[in-house]
């Protein structure tokens, strides 16, 4: 338990006593912020996502097998 | 492919390697920074010398600057295979998804722990732990980037792999096979390599402004000291490793050879084209007619690809038309054989369907490579399965000029870069560089050529395996995912626009501190 109070101190007093952090932690969060809120609405939806192995199989199966059909 | 796809395709490369180009920005610097300040930490901890600790804490304070602006920029590389390449991802199998597992796992981990100490842990951890911590977080950085190489690596020559024809992904069958593959090696030691000399010209870059401006000359002059043998060395065996992935390109990629040589027919006893002026497309048929200006160094070429002065290099129209006499197939050949084996597939997905287990089993037999007919299929017809998506074989042949520019631009700048980093560390061992105000300025310019010459090996690297996402298997036209054109569109200006910020970001803040300099005795 000790151990880990140590560990939290040591971060928070890291954290407080920075200076350049500070302005470096904005930028991280800011970019955080716009990569997985803001562009997270324009990300096109994955289309495998929510789909069994099996189903996942069948939707690339066919992607790449039409493509023959076409050229044939 | 219809135009509407093709121009998804366009766009969904231009959105990934715009977002690679921007996050590759950072990582060098990452790489290779982070030893060069463990190198001065450890000065520090042998001396007990306080001007080595204010000297790594300077150079800290840049390498914190690049690690907080550009962590997480790879994350978005990540998304986008799943939401622009999504029959890649799958096609991939768990190949690709291993080693970036371990990325995130092991090596992120590593490196994020350990750079907390590194940052918090002056005068809270012992001299010797905070060092640790330091080569530590060094360490981290560079196994994050073995194992995204060797993703990288796969594409380029999948090797450790068997394609399960049931569930239309490939197997990893042997990790050592995908992990020490040649082209994985020899990628990960070219990359690294370079990256610690682009940090060394860093250093060096910034060192020289300090002489430039008559301040801070005992951190500059120290600095050199350090930074210019390292990047020497460093840049003999970014030359080196660069030879190895060269004999590697030849025997995985022959195209890619062909297109950075621009050499259009094959030939034994093949020069290098050390520069020259390629002509319009339309006029480039052989090798008299592409080039123009030549300036060539005879039998280089095959000595560099096959370490046989004599050895036959295959050239475009070799690897288009065919070359019997060198065993060398035809593109309709190929494409031929490709088409049987994606016929392969859907006759089991047709079976499949129709609850017919015995077509199935015969189609299972081909892919299996433990039965005779298997191991013909495979090295027959599926190694070329990639083949018999391409309607035109003059789109098996990446962009010529982007190829063999680029890799002049890299190869060039980085003789140079070993000329001067022999120059500048001779001449300020002497005490003597100070003086010399235009060499100063070339170390200044030096540094955004290196980052030009990094990012030119990407495009050689990247560009080069075009039309392919993974050579031979899967063009990009069918790896990606059918999403609107217009779309892709407009995250690209998203990226863009973000991208473009952070990097002001990093340019500002970087050199407001390069301005405030060290910390004072």
């Amino acid at each position: 338990m000790n151990g880990l109070k140590r560990i939290a101190r040591f971060y928070i007093d890291g954290f407080r006593g920075m200076t350049l952090g500070r302005t470096l932690w904005a930028i991280i969060l800011v970019k955080l912020f716009v990569l997985f809120a803001v562009l997270k609405l324009f990300f096109f939806p994955d289309p495998l996502a929510g789909k069994s192995p099996d189903e996942r199989g069948s939707f690339v199966g066919e992607a790449l097998t039409e493509t023959l059909q076409h050229n044939d | 492919m219809s135009p509407e796809i093709f121009q998804t395709v366009e766009w969904s490369r231009a959105q990934f390697a715009l977002t690679a180009i921007y996050h590759w920005l950072f990582v060098p610097l990452t790489l290779g920074l982070g030893f060069l300040i463990a190198l001065m930490e450890t000065r520090y901890y042998r001396t007990g010398d306080l001007f080595w600790l204010r000297t790594t804490k300077f150079w800290m304070r840049l390498f914190g600057i690049n690690f907080a602006i550009g962590v997480a920029t790879g994350l978005i590389l990540e998304f986008e295979f799943g939401t622009n390449w999504s029959n890649y991802s799958h096609f991939v199998g768990d190949i690709f998804g291993a080693p970036l597992a371990i990325e995130g796992l092991m090596a992120f981990f590593l490196e994020a722990t350990f750079i907390a100490v590194m940052f918090f842990g002056w005068n809270k951890v012992s001299k010797r732990f905070h060092l640790a911590a330091t080569w530590l977080t060094a360490i981290g950085a560079n196994l994050s980037a073995l194992w995204i190489l060797v993703a990288n690596a796969w594409m380029q020559s999948p090797v450790g792999c068997r394609f399960n024809v049931e569930t239309v992904r490939n197997e990893m069958t042997s990790f050592g096979e995908v992990l020490f593959s040649p082209v994985a090696i020899n990628k990960f030691f070219h990359t690294v390599t370079s990256s610690f000399l682009l940090a060394a010209l860093f250093v060096v870059g910034v060192s020289a402004w300090y002489l430039l401006r008559g301040r801070d000359r005992e951190t500059a002059r120290r600095s050199i000291g350090m930074a210019a043998p390292f990047g020497l060395l460093f840049a003999l065996l970014a030359a080196t490793t660069g030879d190895r992935s060269g004999a590697e390109v030849a025997r995985v990629q022959p195209m890619k050879l062909a297109a950075m040589e621009a050499l259009y027919d094959g030939e034994a006893g093949a020069p290098l084209t050390v520069f020259a002026l390629l002509r319009p497309e339309a006029e480039r048929t052989s090798n008299e007619t592409s080039r123009r200006l030549r300036i060539e160094i005879p039998k280089l070429l095959s000595l560099m690809s096959y370490r046989d002065v004599e050895a036959y290099v295959a050239g475009i129209n070799d690897l288009i038309r065919g070359n019997p006499e060198q065993g060398i197939l035809s593109a309709e050949e190929k494409i031929a054989r490709g088409r049987e084996a994606i016929g392969a597939l859907a006759r089991y997905r047709t079976a499949r369907e129709a609850g017919d287990r015995q077509g199935m089993a015969a189609v299972e037999r081909l892919f299996d490579p433990a039965t005779p007919e298997g191991a013909e299929f495979l090295s027959e017809k599926f190694a070329w399965f990639g083949y018999g998506y391409i309607d035109d074989p003059a789109r098996l042949v990446p962009n010529v000029p982007l190829l063999f520019y680029s890799f002049r631009i890299m190869v060039g700048a980085g003789l140079f870069f070993i000329l001067l980093l022999g120059v500048v560390w001779r001449l300020n061992s002497k005490e003597r560089l100070a003086d010399k105000r235009w060499l100063l300025r070339l170390c200044i310019l030096a540094v955004p050529l290196a980052y030009i010459a990094s990012q030119a090996g990407w495009v050689v690297a990247e560009a080069g395996r075009q039309p392919w996402a993974i050579q031979n298997l899967l063009p990009v036209g069918v790896a990606v995912t059918k999403i609107g054109a217009s779309s892709v569109a407009v995250t690209f200006f998203l990226f863009l626009a973000l991208f473009t910020a952070l990097l002001a970001a990093e340019v500002s803040i970087l050199c407001r501190q390069i301005k405030i300099g060290p910390e004072k005795e």
